[in-house]
C-alpha cells in the first residue's frame, strides 16, 4: 500500500489554542480523500501545514515515503503539492494564460514567451478535460471557468496532489457536476486529490475515503463506500444529526411581499429581471430556485433597496416600498441576509459587538442624541451572541477573525431578532457546515411559525426542497413556475431551472 | 512575543530610530559629527524655555494638519488638498480679522471660526465630486492645492492690500498671541492655539469613536457596501468626512494667521503643513493621541533643525534630509511590520 501524503500526529497551536492535535491523514496514490470536518475544526490549518504556510509543533510529514520538511509554499510545489483556494486567487484584469503561468513565466530573450504559455495551457486543458480559452481575460469568464484556471495553475506548475479547499462553495449544480467529472479525470491521469468539504453528498458520489477531524483533533478515517451520511455526520459533529428538517405544514396568512410586473437592470443596463411578479405570505416560505445569474441577485437588491427598480412595483404590507433607500426598507420591516457576507453582510474590521447594531445603531438604547452608548451595544451583541451560538473569544473581536459559520449566525441573529415582517435570506447556509446549517434552518423555520415572511434564495436544491413551502423557479429573469416541494422532484426543478416549461408556467 | 498592539506601537518608534540612524550615517558621510548634530537639534528643540515655547508654537498646526488628513483617512479617503484647505484657513482668519471691529470676544471666535469654514469649503467641493461623479479625491485636492495658493496670492495682492505683498497685522482683538505665554517663554511665538489642537484632537476622538456620525463615517471607511446595506448614507458621509477634515485644516491656517504671524502674505509656495500633516497622520496611526504625539515630534525636528546649521555646522539641506529620512521609514512602516512579525513567528 503505497501512501503519497502521510501526516502523522501532527499538533499545531496557536496562541491560546490548538488547533490540530494528533492528527493522522494519510492518502493513498491514486484516491480522491475526503477531510470532513465543521467549520472551525481545524481543517483550513492543517492544509496550510502542508502547504508550508504554517509549521506544526509535533508530527511527521512523509511524501512518498520520504519524511520532508515543508518550510513554505515553494517547497510543498516542489514536492508536487498544489492547492486549489476556496477564494480564488487570480487577477481580474489578466488572461487565463497570465494568470496561469504568474510566478513561473516562460522567458524568451528577457520576455515572457506568451505563445509557448498559451500552448502549454491548451495542451493541459486538452489532456484533463478542463475547457477554458486560454485567451479570455478573468473578469469576463464564470466562476467554474474561473475554478478551472486555479486547477491549471496547480497542473502547470507539476502537482501531483491537488487540495482542493471547499471547492464546490461557489458553484452551480451543474457546474459542480463538470467538476466532478473533472476530479475523476485528474485521478485517471494519475493524480491524487484532497477534498475538503463539509458536504456529505459530495464526499459519497466522489471520495474514495474520508478523514474527519473534530474540534482539532482527528476522529479517524473511513471508506466511504462502508459508510452513509448518516454516519460522517455524527462523527463530524459529535452527534446525532437530523438531516430533512422537521417543520410543521405551513399556515400562510396575509400577503406580506407583492412583487408586480417588476423590471431591474444590472449595472452594464441589461434588463436582469423582467416583468416579475412574486408574492409572499406571512407564516411561509417562498424558495426562489434558479441557477446563479437568471437576476435574483439583482431581485432582491431592488426589493432591498440597494438596486433601482426600473418599472413595476414592490409592497410590503400593502404599502409600496419601490425605490425606497435602504434604511427606509430596513425600517418597513424587512430584514436581508445577504448572499456576500464580506461585502455587504459585515464591516470585517469592526468587532463583531459594533456589527450586531449596523442598523440599529442610531436608535435607542444604543445611542442617545447621537452619542453612542458602548454598553447597550455589547449587552446586546453578548445576548445575541450567546442566543445565536456565535464562537468568539469575545464580543471585542473583529468580524473578520471569526469562522464563516459564525460571522454567518452573527448575521442571521442581527436580521431576525429586529423581528421584521419579511426575511431575505440569500444563500444563508452557504459554505458553512452541516451542524451551522441545522442551525441556520431551524431559526427559519421558527420564525415562519411566528409568523414571518421567508423568501429564501438558495441555488442548493435540498435546501430549496427541505425548507421551502412553496418554490418559485426563476428563469431569464421571471418566474416560469411555481410548484410546492410535495409534488415535485430535483429533477423536474433542475428542468425548470434550465428554462424548460412544460410545467404549468407563468408566475401567478 | 510582541502583541499586536505593541507592534503598532513599536512601529512607529522603530521607523523614528531608523530614520535618525541613516540620518546618522549621512552627516557623518559628509563629514559631520552626528553626536553634536543631534545634541544641537536636542538644545534646539528644547534648550531653554525660549526654544520650547517655539517648538510648541510648531506643534500646534501640525497637530490640526495631522487631524485633518487622519480624520479623512478613517472615513477612506485620502485628503492631499489638507494643504490647501490650510492656505484658506488662514486667509480667512486674517481677512475677518482684518475686516471686522469687534470685541475680542466676538472677534476672535469669529476669525477661527472663519478658517474652519473656509477649510471646510475647500474639502466640501472634493468630497462632493468623489460622492456624486466618483470622481478621486485625491486628483482634486492636488488640484484644490494650487487654486487655494494662487486664490490667496490675488486676493492677498489686490483686494485685501493695496499692491503689497503681505497684508496689515491683525489687530489684538482678533489674535490668538498671549502675553502671558510670550512671557513665559523668553518671548517665543508661543500662543493659545495649542489649547484649540488639543481641543481639536479630543474632538476628533469623541466623534469618531462616541457618536452615531462616526460610527457610520468609520464603517463607509472600511467597507462602502455594507454601509450601504445598512442604510447608511456613503455619499452624504464622504462630504461630511472632507467638510470635517478640512474644517481641521482650516484651524491649522489659523494657528498660522492669527496665531504666529497675524497677517498672509502672497506665497512663492506651499507652506508644508499641509503635506507634513500627512506624515503626522501616517506616524499617528491616524488616531488622534497618535497625531498628537506625531505632532510634538515633528514640530521638534523642524525647530531644533534651524539650530543644527548655526551650533553644529550641519547645512539646513541635510537636516531636510535626516527629517525625510524619518517620513521614509514611517512611510514604508510595512517593511518594519514584516520584520516585527516574523521576529514573533520565529520566537515562539
Amino acid at each position: 500500500m503505497s501512501y503519497v501524503i502521510e501526516m502523522l500526529n501532527i499538533r499545531k497551536e496557536f496562541p491560546g489554542i490548538v488547533a490540530n492535535d494528533n492528527i493522522t491523514l494519510q492518502v493513498k496514490q491514486g484516491e480522491i480523500h475526503a477531510l470532513l470536518g465543521e467549520n472551525g475544526a481545524g481543517k483550513s490549518t492543517l492544509m496550510n501545514v502542508l502547504f508550508g504556510l504554517y509549521q506544526p509543533e509535533k508530527g511527521e510529514i512523509k511524501v512518498r515515503g520520504e519524511s520532508v520538511k515543508i518550510t513554505d509554499p515553494n517547497v510543498a510545489n516542489r514536492l508536487g503539492i498544489g492547492m486549489v483556494h476556496q477564494h480564488f486567487m487570480l487577477v481580474d484584469t489578466f488572461t487565463v494564460t497570465e494568470n496561469i503561468i504568474l510566478g513561473s513565466e516562460p522567458r524568451k530573450k528577457g520576455t515572457v514567451d506568451i505563445k509557448k504559455a498559451e500552448k502549454e495551457v491548451e495542451r493541459l486543458s486538452q489532456l484533463y478535460g478542463l475547457r477554458v480559452d486560454p485567451k479570455a481575460k478573468i473578469r469576463d469568464i464564470s466562476v467554474g471557468m474561473q475554478q478551472r484556471v486555479e486547477i491549471l495553475k496547480t497542473l502547470y506548475r507539476g502537482a501531483e496532489i491537488l487540495i482542493f479547499d471547499e471547492p464546490t462553495a461557489v458553484l452551480t449544480p451543474q457546474e459542480i457536476k463538470e467538476l466532478i467529472e473533472i476530479m475523476r479525470v485528474l485521478i485517471r491521469e494519475g493524480k491524487s486529490i484532497i477534498l475538503i468539504t463539509h458536504k456529505l453528498k459530495e464526499i459519497m458520489q466522489v471520495c474514495d475515503r474520508c478523514t474527519v477531524i473534530r474540534k482539532g483533533e482527528g476522529i479517524g478515517t473511513v471508506n466511504v463506500p462502508d459508510t452513509n451520511p448518516n454516519e460522517l455526520a455524527s462523527l463530524m459533529v459529535g452527534r446525532e444529526v437530523t438531516f430533512s428538517t422537521e417543520k410543521q405544514p405551513a399556515q400562510p396568512k396575509e400577503v406580506t411581499l407583492a412583487i408586480q410586473d417588476l423590471n431591474v437592470k444590472d449595472a452594464r443596463h441589461v434588463d436582469m429581471v423582467k416583468g416579475l411578479n412574486l408574492k409572499v405570505n406571512a407564516g411561509e416560505i417562498v424558495g426562489l430556485a434558479g441557477v446563479d445569474g437568471n437576476g435574483q441577485s439583482e431581485l432582491i437588491e431592488a426589493i432591498t433597496g440597494l438596486r433601482k427598480v426600473d418599472s413595476g412595483e414592490v409592497m410590503l404590507n400593502g404599502k409600496s416600498i419601490t425605490n425606497l433607500t435602504p434604511r427606509k426598507v430596513t425600517e418597513a420591516g424587512i430584514s436581508h441576509i445577504p448572499q456576500d457576507r464580506h461585502r455587504f453582510g459585515l464591516v470585517l474590521d469592526f468587532p463583531i459587538g459594533e456589527n450586531m447594531v449596523l442598523q440599529t445603531y442610531h436608535h435607542e438604547p444604543f445611542s442617545k442624541k447621537g452619542v453612542l452608548r458602548y454598553k447597550e451595544i455589547y449587552n446586546k451583541a453578548k445576548a445575541l451572541i450567546e442566543e445565536y451560538d456565535v464562537r468568539t473569544p469575545s464580543v471585542y473581536t473583529k468580524a473578520r477573525a471569526l469562522s464563516g459559520g459564525n460571522q454567518q449566525k452573527a448575521i442571521i441573529g442581527r436580521e431576525v431578532d429586529r423581528s421584521p415582517d419579511l426575511i431575505i435570506a440569500a444563500q444563508p447556509t452557504r459554505g458553512l457546515d452541516v451542524g451551522a446549517i441545522e442551525f441556520i434552518h431551524k431559526k427559519l423555520i421558527e420564525e415562519r411559525d411566528k409568523g414571518r415572511a421567508v423568501l429564501l434564495l438558495s441555488f442548493e436544491l435540498d435546501e430549496i426542497m427541505n425548507l421551502s413551502d412553496r418554490i418559485a423557479v426563476m428563469f431569464g429573469g421571471s418566474i416560469v413556475a411555481e410548484v410546492k416541494p410535495e409534488d415535485t422532484t430535483e429533477q423536474e426543478l433542475g428542468l425548470l431551472m434550465a428554462g424548460s416549461k412544460q410545467q404549468k408556467a407563468g408566475g401567478q | 512575543m510582541f502583541s499586536n498592539r505593541l507592534v503598532n506601537i513599536l512601529i512607529p518608534l522603530i521607523s523614528v530610530f531608523l530614520g535618525l540612524l541613516v540620518g546618522a550615517f549621512i552627516m557623518l558621510g559628509f563629514g559631520y559629527n552626528p553626536l553634536t548634530g543631534y545634541l544641537s537639534l536636542w538644545e534646539g528643540a528644547f534648550g531653554d524655555s525660549y526654544f520650547f515655547g517655539e517648538t510648541l508654537r510648531q506643534v500646534t498646526p501640525y497637530i490640526l494638519s495631522g487631524l485633518a488628513v487622519a480624520f479623512a483617512f478613517r472615513t477612506g479617503l485620502f485628503n492631499i488638498g489638507v494643504e490647501g484647505q490650510v492656505i484658506m484657513g488662514w486667509l480667512a482668519s486674517v481677512w475677518v480679522g482684518l475686516a471686522i471691529d469687534a470685541p475680542m470676544i466676538i472677534h476672535l471666535p469669529l476669525a477661527i471660526l472663519a478658517a474652519a469654514l473656509a477649510g471646510a469649503a475647500w474639502g466640501f467641493l472634493p468630497g462632493l465630486l468623489k460622492a456624486k461623479l466618483g470622481v478621486h479625491e485625491v486628483i482634486v485636492t492636488i488640484m484644490m492645492n494650487y487654486i487655494a495658493l494662487y486664490t490667496s496670492n490675488a486676493l492677498v495682492r489686490n483686494v485685501i492690500s493695496d499692491g503689497q505683498d503681505r497684508t496689515e497685522r491683525i489687530p489684538e482683538t482678533a489674535s490668538l498671541t498671549s502675553e502671558w505665554l510670550a512671557a513665559l517663554t523668553q518671548y517665543s511665538r508661543l500662543h493659545y492655539g495649542l489649547l484649540i489642537a488639543l481641543f481639536a484632537a479630543a474632538i476628533m476622538w469623541f466623534i469618531l469613536n462616541q457618536t452615531t456620525r462616526g460610527y457610520e463615517l468609520r464603517s463607509v471607511g472600511f467597507n462602502q457596501d455594507a454601509s450601504r446595506y445598512a442604510g447608511m448614507n456613503v455619499g452624504r458621509n464622504i462630504i461630511l468626512s472632507m467638510v470635517i477634515s478640512g474644517a481641521f485644516a482650516g484651524l491649522a491656517g489659523a494657528m498660522e494667521g492669527i496665531g504666529t504671524f497675524g497677517y498672509q502674505s502672497v506665497k512663492g509656495g506651499f507652506t508644508n503643513i499641509g503635506f507634513d500633516g500627512i506624515a503626522v497622520a501616517l506616524l499617528g496611526g491616524n488616531a488622534a493621541v497618535g497625531v498628537v504625539l506625531a505632532a510634538i515630534l515633528f514640530g521638534t525636528l523642524k525647530v531644533g533643525a534651524l539650530n543644527m546649521p548655526t551650533s553644529a555646522g550641519v547645512p539646513t539641506e541635510l537636516v531636510d534630509i535626516v527629517i525625510a529620512m524619518i517620513i521614509f521609514f514611517v512611510a514604508s512602516s510595512y517593511m518594519i511590520r514584516w520584520f516585527l512579525l516574523k521576529m514573533k513567528k520565529e520566537g515562539k
